[in-house]
């Protein structure tokens, strides 16, 4: 079946087998290998990409569902080969080891950030519930996600100090 | 590993999905959010000949009021009932039930109606559907039903849909008073099935006095069952310290939990009654603010 998927911006004209899972399509048609893929049971959430925004499992979703709509991996993190605030943050605070998990991770706090910029403790711990991680024990991922927010929420403050001060666009 | 070859159909109707399910079979199987069928696809669990996917439907999508009662489409997802302010006042068990159900990407994919045709004993809406004396409304090409979320469920896997019958929506009748409710799940770790579970749903009229009571018991029995003993203690009575006690220990009589590596039946039974007791209590706190009672 034809398939036509944006991922990461670029748009995709493929023919897939109806079998073919997001997550193979992703990293054995697209050679996107950031993806991983670490159970058969939809339980590690090592292979979360967001599917028309949202955070989903791409080991239990069909390719050909994704047909007409968007897709972001961790390849899309990095602008112009600078980190992203959440990229940075994971290794400043060693939230990864063997780094397995980590572009799970870091799609999942990607989605919980923008549906939500300042989350809790707890509301990172339950936004991330569905990815595990066999090395760091959550702590520093936890530390990393709440530094990255504060990145990101002082960034966007500078950008709005930045359109206050040049004045509206229509002057 | 891949799920089986099958063939793929995806339909953008009721009708055509119906006509599709009726065309295939016992080789079709509907695709709702996939996060049961797909998993047990891929363990060849399942090996269905004929995927039918249901998610360009868009007439499954969403909830709308209808003749006294909130009818909630099949397709819709689990988190969209999590998130929900709107439907929070009248309807609490919803948010408060769906923020339990496995992990929050599952939840943005998974389906209410996928959730009950699956019909695990463990499903977390199962168990709230019967708190809410919920309908299932079905449709196959000869007929439209509403199925009792009583007579819906069989057994283990089991509903009392024909093959081609498709789940579109499940109805709630709308409260006449204030309401609160609380889902208690025990789970072993995050995003887990309950180990025990407990749905409660608590109506009062205006003078005060309990008039609905809706019990869900989840993961003790092959489906989800009823407590239908405490639901009736309940009815016209105050909620007080003797009628929350006298409720909550009558909730194990109608659960049926076996001896797992979980727990025992014992140690399941006394998480129900314990479950209820916390329930109800937060329940008449609630409510008490709501409605001038004693
Ligand atoms: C790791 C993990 C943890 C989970 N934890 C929980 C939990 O804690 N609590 C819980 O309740 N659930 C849990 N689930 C199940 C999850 O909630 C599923 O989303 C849900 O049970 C199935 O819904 P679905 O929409 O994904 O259905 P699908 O997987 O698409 O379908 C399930 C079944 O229903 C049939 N079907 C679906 N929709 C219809 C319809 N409209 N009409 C007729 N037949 C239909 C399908 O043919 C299939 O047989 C978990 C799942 C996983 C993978
Ligand atoms: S590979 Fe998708 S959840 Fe584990
Ligand atoms: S860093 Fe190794 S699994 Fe998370």
């Amino acid at each position: 079946m034809i398939i036509r998927v944006k991922v990461n911006g670029r748009l995709y004209e493929s023919d897939v087998e109806p079998r073919t899972l997001l997550a193979y399509y992703l990293r054995e048609e697209l050679k996107l290998t950031g993806t991983h893929i670490g159970c058969d049971t939809t339980s590690c959430g090592a292979c979360t990409v967001l599917l028309d925004g949202k955070a989903v499992k791409s080991c239990t979703v069909l390719a050909v569902q994704a047909n007409g709509r968007e897709v972001l991996t961790v390849e899309s993190l990095d602008q112009d080969g600078q980190l992203h605030p959440l990229q940075s943050a994971f290794w400043e605070e060693h939230a990864l080891q063997c780094g397995y998990c980590t572009p799970g991770m870091l799609m999942a706090s990607y989605a919980l950030l923008q549906e939500n910029p300042m989350p809790t403790e707890a509301e990172i711990r339950e936004g991330l519930s569905g990815n595990i991680c066999r090395c760091t024990g959550y702590v520093n991922i936890v530390k990393a996600v709440q530094s990255a927010a504060r990145t990101m929420a002082d960034k966007t403050r500078e950008a709005l100090g930045e359109v206050a001060a040049s004045g509206t666009a229509t002057d | 590993m891949f799920p089986n070859a099958f063939r793929y159909e995806a339909p953008t109707s009721v009708d055509e999905a119906i006509r599709l399910m009726t065309e295939y079979g016992y080789d079709g199987k509907v695709l709702a959010g996939g996060q049961s069928l797909l998993p047990m696809m891929k363990l060849r669990i399942a090996a269905p000949a004929v995927l039918i996917d249901i998610n360009g439907v868009d007439d499954l999508r969403g909830w709308r009021e209808v003749d006294g009662t909130l009818r909630i489409g099949a397709m819709t997802r689990h988190a969209e009932l999590e998130h929900s302010a709107e439907l929070r006042e009248q309807f609490p068990l919803l948010s408060r039930t769906a923020r339990w159900i496995a992990d929050p990407l599952i939840r943005n994919r998974g389906t209410i109606g996928g959730s009950l045709v699956h019909a695990d004993p463990a499903s977390d809406w199962g168990t709230a559907m019967m708190a809410l004396h919920a309908e299932v409304e079905v449709r196959s090409p000869e007929k439209s039903r509403r199925i009792p979320i009583d007579e819906f469920f069989v057994d283990t896997f089991a509903t009392s849909l024909e093959e081609n019958e498709l789940a579109v929506a499940v109805h709630l009748p709308a409260p006449a008073g204030p309401v609160a409710a609380r889902y208690m799940k025990l789970e072993r770790k995050a995003g887990d099935f309950a180990i025990a579970g407990l749905a409660v749903h608590i109506g009062l009229g205006g003078d005060g006095l309990v008039c609905d009571a809706g019990i869900g018991i989840c993961a003790c029995g092959p489906i989800p069952l009823r407590a239908t003993k405490a639901e009736a203690a309940l009815i016209g009575q105050p909620l007080t310290d003797e009628t929350i006690s006298a409720a909550s220990k009558l909730v194990p009589e109608d659960a049926d939990p076996t001896d797992d590596l979980r727990g025992s039946a014992v140690y399941k039974r006394d998480l129900l009654r314990i479950f209820a007791s916390r329930a109800l209590r937060e329940i008449a706190e609630e409510l008490h603010g709501k409605v001038g009672i004693q």
